[in-house]
């Protein structure tokens, strides 16, 4: 038994690998989120501008709507940031932000240095609220229809691409439904 | 054609890795001296065809030869030449033959520098390399040959990613690879060791300059790695904590580790077990890094290749190489292990803990790491912890450390004497702690407990860090005789202090403010006035920007012209922030284009970086510091003293010298 601790950096290994061989075939960009069709969750949390005000999911729900989660800390959110730009002034949607485990004074300066395409943003600073929402990291995008249910989510920073294929089709046939 | 022949050469290479493989393996165990002699020439003939393979590779770049789909891909003939050659390891396959040419940059080495080593010994040493090379050799031509062809060949390529295409990042790779690789060293020596199941004190002395001497170029790697982050990524922070980066930091980590416990395999024959575990685990790590990096299981911003069947192949080789090295270890280990007699104040528990501690450091690191894969694995979901977490739990272990350092280095080996330590020390640990109270309140008239912390473990560090070598000097007039692996430990502990410091003055006294501002609007920041004169377009050899001047101004005398751009590359179309900065020792000045507002005007990032300049200081000088203690000349000359045990300190003995430990 002595001997034991030396096996012991051996088996941590055999598990890790064990992950690793499942990670492998797990796409990490699609992730399989379980809200798919289901009612997004619900929080209340401060509004990232305005602290005195509050933002619940119910807010979002009335027409399409996309709910963006980002953080000053992710790389990626700043390359997906000028699209959301374009996508902010082109108003097809309304864009809520739900921003992740960041800091507030942090967040409202890039909001000022890069542009703010939001309509209401959620401050989440230590990710309670996006634990529901199976938040895995930033950025992610969560597609709402007029109910409130997730349609879709996307991991990853958003491109023009994804937008046309994934997201544009999907409010399309909201938008047909709904008429 | 010549593409083909860099195939061949890289077939050829893998050939002779495995002849360097079965002989340097078979030969002593077979006890055949004649077949273990061949592994030198053999590795030495191994590095030279995968170094023609590597400048087939470059030669294709430079000569923009795009019916290579590798070139295609990453290269343009508009690309400037530095960048062409740099570019061989922007991508996938580029940068796995730049692993390979350093492995095999080691393996050659190895072959010719180990004269003094055992045959029995370097044989063994040279299979285990050969065997890993062989390993990395397959998945390339197996899974990423770089000298594929594209049929019709392209008129242009699609250009080096824009992010790569600065000098900082074109040295980053090869340092950062020749470290991560170098380890592969110290693994071949712990296998050799556990396979003969024999370790030494000369094992350990074999071994150490190799250990410092990756560690140094690892650690010059990273040092580059956030030096291009922070001015190439455009908005002034150094380190992320991305998967990529942590992939460099872990084996970095526990090779420090390794460093300290091989100090003490030298010079007391303790803590094999350790030792061997460490020199495993640090090149497991590098290769888990470039399985993490390549896979794909981890979304990172550096990530190039995600590719499911690479995947599993360097899953294959993690499984074998990792896999087989920790069972030999359970295996061998035991029967090595030694016991050994030190007192709880002695220099062996210092290390003892700064190993805990670095292995602690690292398995966190790691846990945040693989965190979203572990619960992605588990079906729970993926939650990625990112920076909040790694900036929380990395504090943890290493504040101890770094106090600890500098008591430890002043410690004797197997008993200490506390008075006469405490005697030693405490007028640097007061004056520490005046300094850590008075700068913050005094100067910068700003104090929090870590502003307090940081400045008095920097300044603790730094102070403690030539105790020794400054009292030989006073004693002797001269440093001549004084060893130099003792002065290779005052310098990388002294870099850590420095480091300390740089890294405290930028998280707390750091200015950055984002404004929008229009031509001729000033601002001011800390003591200087930013004017925005003007933009201008201007074109650069494979992009077009636009270009900022803006006046720096201080107490209305001018500082500089800082000409930030922003860039955009004409192939890949991707807009780039190209900051422009004021260095100076004690601080930067930064600034970074954002987005234009309309009118001339244009959001802009204005930043103040205290002692950043300190950060990546402290990390030459600790670099510095391992390169001057791999030329210290024991590890050269063979000692007649190496039975003896160094004598324990006498008490009272004016602190009496414990040379050769760093």
């Amino acid at each position: 038994m002595k001997s034991l601790k030396y096996v012991i950096p051996g088996l941590a290994f055999i598990v890790l690998a064990g992950f690793f061989y499942k990670g492998l075939f797990l796409n990490p960009r699609t992730v399989p989120s379980p809200l798919i069709g289901k009612p997004a969750p619900t929080f209340e949390l401060e509004e990232l501008r305005n602290p005195s005000e509050s933002f619940v999911t119910a807010d979002m729900h009335g027409q399409p709507a996309v709910m963006n989660v980002w953080a000053t800390w992710c790389a990626g959110c700043r390359d997906e940031h000028e699209f959301l730009m374009r996508l902010g002034r082109s108003g097809t949607v309304p864009i809520y932000g739900l921003n992740y485990r960041d800091e507030r004074p942090a967040a409202l300066q890039w909001l000022s240095r890069l542009g703010d395409p939001y309509v209401k943003i959620a401050y989440d600073p230590d990710g309670m609220g996006s634990l529901d929402w199976g938040v895995y990291g930033a950025p992610e995008t969560f597609l709402l229809d007029p109910d409130g249910t997730v349609v879709y989510k996307h991991l990853g920073p958003m491109t023009p691409r994804v937008w046309e294929q994934e997201f544009l089709p999907r409010i399309s046939e909201m938008r047909v439904a709904s008429r | 054609m010549i593409p083909e022949l860099g195939h061949v050469a890289l077939t050829i290479a893998l050939c002779l890795a495995l002849a360097q493989g079965f002989f340097g393996l078979a030969g002593p165990i077979f006890n055949k001296p004649g077949w273990s002699a061949v592994a030198k020439p053999v590795s030495v003939g191994h590095f030279v065809f995968v170094a023609i393979a590597y400048g087939v590779l470059t030669h294709a770049h430079i000569i923009s030869d795009f019916s290579v789909a590798y070139v295609a891909n990453h290269s343009n003939s508009e690309l400037p030449l530095l960048y062409r050659v740099s570019g061989v390891w922007g991508g996938h396959e580029g940068s796995m033959l730049l692993w390979a040419l350093m492995l095999a940059v080691w393996g050659g080495l190895l072959g010719v520098f180990t004269k003094r080593i055992p045959l029995q010994t370097s044989a063994k040493v040279l299979g285990v390399m050969g065997i890993v090379s062989v390993g990395f050799l397959l998945f390339m031509l197996a899974t990423s040959n770089p000298f594929d062809r594209l049929i019709p060949s392209p008129m242009e390529g699609r250009d080096l990613n824009p992010l790569l295409q600065d000098p900082g990042l074109a040295i980053h790779p090869p340092m950062l690879y020749m470290g991560y690789v170098g380890f592969a060293v110290a693994f071949a020596f712990a296998i050799a060791a556990m396979i003969e199941g024999r370790l030494d004190k000369e094992w350990a002395r074999w071994i150490r300059p190799w250990t410092a001497v990756a560690w140094a170029f690892l650690t010059i790697g990273i040092a580059l790695g956030s030096w291009w982050a922070y001015y190439e990524l455009g908005w002034g922070g150094w380190w992320f904590w991305d998967p990529v980066e942590n992939a460099s930091f872990m084996p970095w980590l526990a090779g420090t580790a390794l460093l300290h416990s091989l100090a003490v395999t030298e010079r007391r024959g303790l803590f094999k077990g350790w030792t061997l575990l460490l020199a495993v685990s640090a090149f497991s790590l590098s290769l888990l890094g470039t399985f993490l990096v390549r896979s794909g299981v981890l979304v990172s911003v550096h990530a190039f290749a995600t590719d499911p069947g690479r995947g599993l192949f360097i899953l294959a080789m993690l499984v074998f190489f990792i896999g087989g090295a920790l069972a030999l270890y359970a295996w061998r280990a035991p029967a090595l292990a030694q016991k050994g007699g030190f007192a709880p104040l002695s220099r062996e528990t210092f290390i003892l803990a700064n190993n805990m501690l670095f292995v602690v450091a690292t398995l966190l690191i790691l846990f945040g790491t693989l965190y979203p894969l572990f619960l992605d694995g588990l079906g729970l979901g993926k939650i990625s912890v990112g920076p909040p977490y790694f900036n929380t739990v990395f504090i943890i272990p290493t504040l101890p450390l770094v106090f600890l350092m500098g008591i430890g280095m002043h410690t004797a080996w197997k008993k200490m004497d506390w008075q006469q330590l405490k005697g030693k020390l405490w007028p640097f640990f007061v004056g520490a702690l005046v300094f850590a109270v008075i700068v913050p309140l005094v100067v910068y008239r700003q104090f929090s407990l870590m502003k307090f912390i940081g400045v008095f473990l920097g300044v603790w560090a730094m102070a403690v860090a030539f105790v020794e070598p400054v009292k030989y000097f006073l004693r002797k007039r001269t440093l001549r005789g004084y060893s130099r692996t003792m002065i290779s430990m005052c310098l990388a502990h002294f870099g850590i202090g420095v480091f300390v410091i740089g890294v405290t003055m930028v998280s707390t006294y750091g200015v950055a403010r984002d404004i929008g501002m229009k031509p001729g609007e000033t601002v001011m920041v800390e003591d200087y006035s930013f004017t925005l004169q003007g933009t201008r377009q201007v074109e650069g050899p494979n992009y077009s920007a636009v270009q900022a001047d803006v006046l720096v101004e201080r107490d209305g005398e001018t500082v500089i012209v800082l000409q930030p751009e922003k860039r955009t590359y004409r192939v890949q179309q991707n807009p780039m922030t190209e900051a422009d900065i004021h260095p100076r020792l004690h601080r930067d000045i930064f600034v970074a284009m954002g987005e234009p507002l309309g009118q001339g005007a244009w959001s802009m990032r204005i930043q103040y970086k205290p002692y950043i300049r300190f950060i990546w200081l402290g990390a030459f000088i600790m670099a510095f510091g391992a390169f001057f203690g791999a030329t210290d000349k024991r590890y050269r000359v063979r000692r007649e003293d190496e039975a003896t045990e160094p004598s324990p300190a006498t008490p009272g003995g004016q602190g009496k010298l414990q040379e050769g430990t760093a």
